[in-house]
């Protein structure tokens, strides 16, 4: 049995089991942190920068998910300075590539729309930087659009993790990162991916989807994901 | 060599600019028709899944949206090679009916009736939708109902009025239900009352305007519209009819797949509306017309009782063809009333119901043609796709693009005959555009742009110097 921690949660205080992260400490305690790339079965990558929360003592915004809770720790989750940060940083989501919602399949069932509507994101103050990506539309039943994509590498966890196939990874470095299969090659050729569909039920954007879905018609399932987790954690 | 320029034209949608060259007797010598903007829908959407085409081109146009995605999502069933459940046809008929008759109420009682109705030549600050409201409400409340009724045949089938994505590659993405069937249904008699009103107010009216008759686009061109397998004057389906200039078919049922036989499409250096032309004729002989003048100068009948009296009378009234441009205006309320009726016969077929309303299946085909009657004219899809299903290549040729010949030729007749010399008269002006506003003409979606625009006419001398400018 681990080690039971007492921390202050927006002023409550919270007992944790050591080693959980602030953001499952927060949820257990019924407080909803906005988060993107976080999925209930899968590790933590604090990728999307959505969940960062101000802790008591440290002079910088921390990602719930993927910092552990202390003793004595004492944690704010929301405040008007962290709503700033978490709107600019949906802000410069929707900056870096080129999120058209109106003609998107997955329009009404994104979270990245559902979050800015939700935070109230009405404009983006920042210029678009409209790079020019490809559509990898090789695999017979699922495309990549890299226009969509916000590297929150859900995709690339679930793959490793759940599937056991590891067929993603991010590939280079900062504004150059991409979503890659198999090392670099098109996903229809990809050896190792068993079209199993998991990073593209996932995947919160419509960025990984079905072949065939007309605008609007990409409804995604996560909830697969979660389940299966939770199986396996019961029958590992 | 003096040079009047209409920049841009008014109360249509779009923007566009037109130049009077004149010569040094004052006299015209010659016109031009341009269209100022460029939007590029054919290259951006290069590499995305053709299944996201409907979406897309929709968003070339808010006023018939549904247009394009007709047209898109035929070029997508012919990629996919199915044949759509009959009652997915039968629905995306219906929902084109809602459309023409929104898009075609709107050119005439928000754009066209201010000139009819308070004068071409009455003051310019009034003659707008607004003077129709304060001098003649009834009238302007049937335009408002019944474009309303439009609207909301397409928001009730569509979910949405504007960009609905109901419509999908393979027919519709869900069935008809009973209680908006008989909503639309029990709207219907008023919407048809509104559409036998105006038509016999504008009977009325229409013999007053002899002057504009006589000198709007009368130039003999060639007409293109679909026409069913009978002859009738078809919307959603059937194939295109092209006659000549005395009303002889001269192609009949052209598939769409077919469509680079007989149109050839010529770019002009001083507009990014292309020019398409009948390739038999060649360029720019193949001038031809589409639209609601078009569709009633090809079909034989249209195939609904209450519209095909009017057919008559109308021919009877202005000969088969009816050549004058004027005469867009009449068609297009004999086109409501016969979309009215259609409405009515697609909702009295129990078939509508049927909840089978879409095929589906991937790439079939790595081409595909999809065409369909936009309220301004024939509209064309043609995309070409990889194996994978991602637009390679993509052509539009949308309704104002085909009477792009015809509009220049108009402008040129109009001008040679109200403009004289240098000097500038509203009236005449206004007459310049009004025939351009005979073609509805939807230069947002033939340039695949869209833009609010004052009235600027600028008066350019020989030395290219402007001498004189005019602004509303």
């Amino acid at each position: 049995m681990s080690q039971q921690v007492s921390v202050r949660i927006d002023g409550e205080l919270c007992t944790a089991a050591e080693g959980q992260t602030i953001y499952e400490v927060a949820q257990a305690n019924g407080r909803s942190i906005p988060a993107l790339c976080h999925m209930e079965g899968l590790s933590s990558a604090g990728a999307c920068r959505l969940c960062l929360v101000e802790v008591a003592g440290i002079g910088r915004l921390l990602p719930a998910c993927t910092t552990p809770v202390n003793t004595g720790m004492s944690v704010t989750t929301e405040s008007e300075n962290l709503a700033h940060h978490r709107v600019m940083a949906l802000e410069l989501l929707f900056v870096e590539r080129n999120h058209i919602c109106s003609v998107c399949v997955s329009n009404g069932h994104c979270e990245l729309q559902a979050l800015a509507q939700k935070l109230g994101v009405t404009h983006v103050r920042y210029p678009y930087n409209y790079p020019r990506l490809s559509v990898d539309t090789s695999h017979p039943r699922f495309v990549l659009d890299h226009n969509r994509c916000i590297l929150c590498s859900r995709c690339v966890r679930v793959c490793d993790e759940i599937e056991g196939a590891h067929v993603w990874d991010i590939a280079a470095r900062g504004i150059n990162s991409m979503l890659v299969s198999d090392l670099d090659r098109p996903w229809g050729e990809s050896e190792n991916c068993t079209s199993c569909g998991k990073c593209v039920q996932a995947c919160p954007t419509g960025a990984l989807v079905e072949k065939g879905r007309a605008v609007e018609e990409m409804t995604k399932r996560n909830v697969v994901v979660t389940t299966l987790a939770a199986k396996r954690d019961a029958h590992p | 060599m003096r040079t009047i320029v209409i920049d841009p034209v008014t109360r249509i949608e779009g923007h566009a600019k037109i130049t009077i060259r004149l010569d040094e007797d004052g006299k015209v010598a010659d016109t031009a028709f341009h269209v100022t903007q460029v939007r590029g829908f054919e290259a951006f959407t290069e590499g995305r899944p053709f299944y996201e085409m409907p979406a897309i081109t929709a968003r070339i146009c808010g006023i018939c949206p549904i247009s394009h995605l007709l047209a898109s999502v035929k070029a997508c069933d012919a990629i996919m090679s199915v044949r759509i459940p009959p009652t997915a046809a039968m629905l995306r008929e219906l929902l084109h009916c809602g459309q023409i008759t929104q898009s075609h109420a709107l050119s005439f009682f928000h754009l066209s009736s201010p000139d009819m109705l308070l004068g071409f030549d009455s003051d310019p600050a009034r003659r707008n939708v607004v003077g129709v409201i304060e001098d003649h409400p009834a009238l302007a409340k049937d335009g408002v109902t019944l474009r309303k009724f439009g609207q909301q045949v397409i928001e009730s089938l569509a979910k949405e009025r504007i960009h609905p994505s109901w419509t999908v590659p393979g027919g519709v993405n869900a069935p008809l239900d009973r209680a908006v069937r008989d909503r639309i249904l029990a709207g219907l008699p008023e919407a048809k009352a509104i559409a036998l009103r105006t038509l016999s107010f504008y009977k009325g009216v229409v013999d007053q305007f002899s002057d504009e008759i006589a000198n709007f686009g009368t130039t003999p061109s060639m007409y293109a519209g679909l026409v069913d397998d009978g002859g009738n004057l078809q919307l959603y389906d059937g194939g295109l009819r092209f006659v000549d200039a005395a009303g002889k078919v001269v192609v009949d049922r052209m598939a769409a797949e077919d469509y680079q036989q007989f149109i050839g499409e010529a770019t002009i250096p001083t507009s990014y509306l292309k020019a398409p032309y009948f390739k038999p004729l060649g360029f720019p002989g193949g001038v031809y017309r589409v639209g609601p003048l078009a569709r009633l100068n090809v079909a034989d009948r249209c195939g609904t009782p209450l519209a095909d009296a009017e057919f008559d009378e109308f021919h009877q009234r202005f000969g088969a063809p009816a050549e004058s441009s004027f005469h867009f205006h009449y068609a297009r309320l004999v086109e409501i009333i016969y979309a009215l009726e259609r409405m009515e016969t697609l909702l009295n077929d129990p078939a509508i119901l049927d909840r089978h309303v879409r095929a589906t299946a991937g790439v079939n085909a790595l081409e595909g043609v999809g065409m369909a009657e936009a309220p301004r004219g024939v509209l064309i899809h043609h995309y070409k796709v990889n194996e994978d299903g991602a637009i390679v290549w993509v052509n539009l040729i949308v309704a104002t693009g085909h009477n792009n010949l015809a509009i220049s030729r108009g402008v040129d007749q109009v001008a040679r005959r109200y403009v004289d010399g240098g000097k500038f008269k509203e009236g005449m002006l206004n007459r310049v555009s009004a025939v351009v506003r005979c073609y509805d003409p939807c230069l947002s979606c033939s340039t695949h742009a869209a833009d609010q625009f004052p009235l600027d006419i600028q008066l350019v001398n020989p030395a290219g110097e402007m001498v004189d400018r005019i602004r509303t």
